[in-house]
């Protein structure tokens, strides 16, 4: 009796057909599509974009991403799909699933593939920081930037975040400031983004650009506009009450443009530039020796005249 | 657990959550401080004159949190001074502004907001004088803001005179030492609600000014609402 169960399993192994082949040919058609669709279809469209050589470098980071994980995906949807066909419950099969050990081949492939794919987006996560075309992918790097662009001293724009607004300095154009954002295209830009009041997030998200602006900070971001036209700045760190609001838009224009821009705004605003303190990468505005003085010289103590301190009391 | 008991803990259950309910939708959504319409009797966009009031204070008499500095709004019909900081005006229309400043001085965080924008003719009168800006980091002339972003408006506002002078002490100010601010804007052709705010950080008793009346609708910052 036993060797006829024994003979009737053995019957019914050699029966079965392979599935791991099947489920190779299902998803191989699916994942090659898929790849296919998500590079040369989808690809071009997918965020931020193409008007930097940051956000262009993003988007491409993007696309392999996509690619690397769509066979993945697919290969779950396609044994989950298979699963619920082919070893489905059917009537009058009451009996348990046979028990699995152990199977070397597919560990050592599953181990294998995972570890080339993570090794790979690791090299190629690094490589794309690196590169000098990218120079930081857009990214604010801190007050002392590793990787730099290159092809010449980049523009300098200054970005100062406030509740809730956002405005421009430009130290090689006279230093004016401005709530217009202007930037020329072909040409390095560097933005040095701080606050004068709590942490705001500089992101012009067409440009691939982001950067923390955090109080008594300068956070170095870099690109190179590589198409003209307008792009929107928000804030990206929760600030306040209307952090929702605290929108604008940005362009970038030919650089004879951005310099007879440049030229114009300075003239126009040098009035208000001779009241600015002078260009510095960060700010304290809570040392104003001029306020002191003018408040000394008109007796008023206390606080008003003054800046309430860092550390005013009362808080809830 | 016996049926009662169950039917008992349910219903107090319900009631407990209906209250919290009741309380977030009145103390969120219903509450608030009121709307000052200007734009009853105006037809918008015909480029009619309408004359909003204003006034900043050093402090207020009239809420929970009487050391708050405050903004009240004029009701146009009773001339009544009311404590909110939401007004609605018509779309297309020039809107004569005048803020009494009772409020002592404080320097801006950034000087460049000390620049009049978005005014008709770039300008602020102060006391009839005309002002294109006010350098608060070199005296004692700068109590708050009156500031639009979306229309790209920004207004500083004089102080008294005489720093040295008692200021109005009860809200809302009648008398007392000020400074009268007048100014002039077209509002967009297009229905919208834009903020305002203060861009003097005159939040004290708030980690570098920042909190409090800077945060809080009805105070240093609010809505003109514009309708058509």
């Amino acid at each position: 009796m036993a060797a006829s169960v024994a003979d009737d399993a053995q019957g019914s192994a050699s029966a079965e057909p392979n599935h791991g082949l099947r489920i190779f040919l299902i998803w191989l058609p699916i994942a090659v599509a898929a790849d296919l669709l998500l590079y040369f279809v989808y690809g071009p469209h997918m965020p931020p974009g193409q008007m930097t050589n940051s956000a262009a470098s993003q988007q491409f980071d993007i696309k392999v991403m996509s690619v690397l994980a769509a066979p993945v995906v697919a290969f779950v949807l396609v044994g989950i799909g298979y699963s619920l066909i082919v070893w489905r419950h059917r009537e009058g099969d009451d009996d348990d699933g046979p028990p699995i050990f152990g199977h070397a081949r597919i560990q050592a492939t599953w181990i294998t593939v995972t570890a080339v794919i993570v090794l790979f987006l690791a090299s190629f996560g690094t490589y794309e920081l690196a590169w000098p075309g990218f120079a930081g992918a857009g990214a604010g790097e801190g007050p002392a930037p590793i990787w730099t662009p290159k092809g010449g001293a980049p523009i300098q724009v200054q970005v100062i975040g406030q509740q809730w607004r956002w405005t421009y300095r430009y130290p090689q154009f006279g230093g004016f400031e401005t709530t217009a954002l202007e930037i020329p295209a072909n040409v390095p830009v560097q933005f040095n983004v701080t606050s004068l009041d709590v942490i705001h997030s500089f992101w012009a998200y067409q440009l691939g650009v982001k950067a923390d602006a955090n109080p008594g900070v300068n956070n170095v971001a870099y690109t190179t506009a590589k198409q003209l036209g307008k792009f929107v700045v928000r804030c990206d760190e929760l600030c306040g009450l209307w952090h929702g609001a605290m929108v604008n838009y940005g362009e970038v224009v030919t650089l004879s443009a951005f310099k007879a821009w440049a030229a114009k705004t300075n003239v126009q605003l040098a009035a208000i530039t001779k009241d600015l303190p002078p260009y510095s990468t960060v700010y304290d505005p809570t040392v104003i020796p001029q306020i002191n003085k003018a408040m000394v010289k008109a007796g008023i103590a206390g606080a008003n005249g003054y800046y309430y301190p860092p550390n005013d009391p009362v808080q809830p | 657990m016996s049926l009662p008991a169950r039917v008992v803990t349910l219903l107090v259950a319900f009631l407990a959550v209906a209250a919290g309910a009741a309380f977030i939708v009145e103390h969120y959504f219903l509450g608030g401080p009121p709307t000052v319409d200007y734009s009853a009797g105006v037809t918008a966009d015909t480029g009619a004159t309408v004359h909003v009031v204003l006034q900043e204070d050093p402090q207020n008499t009239v809420s929970t949190h009487p050391d708050w500095v405050s903004y009240f709004i004029q009701n146009p019909t009773t001339h009544a001074w009311i404590h909110t900081t939401l007004f609605k005006v018509p779309a297309g229309s020039k809107i004569d502004m005048t803020i009494y400043g009772y409020d002592g001085c404080t320097p801006l965080r950034n000087p460049y907001f000390g620049r009049v924008t978005g005014t008709i003719g770039g300008v602020e009168y102060v006391d009839g004088k005309p002002v294109k800006s006010l350098n608060s980091w070199s005296g004692c002339n700068v109590g708050h803001t009156f500031s639009i972003p979306g229309i790209n408006l920004n207004v500083p506002m004089a102080t008294p005179s005489n720093p040295n002078a008692n200021l109005c002490s009860t809200s809302p100010c009648t008398s007392g030492p000020h400074k009268t601010v007048t100014f002039s804007f077209m509002t967009p052709r297009t229905n919208g609600t834009y903020f305002w705010q203060c861009r003097v950080p005159c939040g004290g008793g708030f980690i570098d000014g920042f909190g409090g009346p800077m945060q809080t609708i009805g105070f240093m910052t609010g809505n003109m609402e514009v309708v058509s």
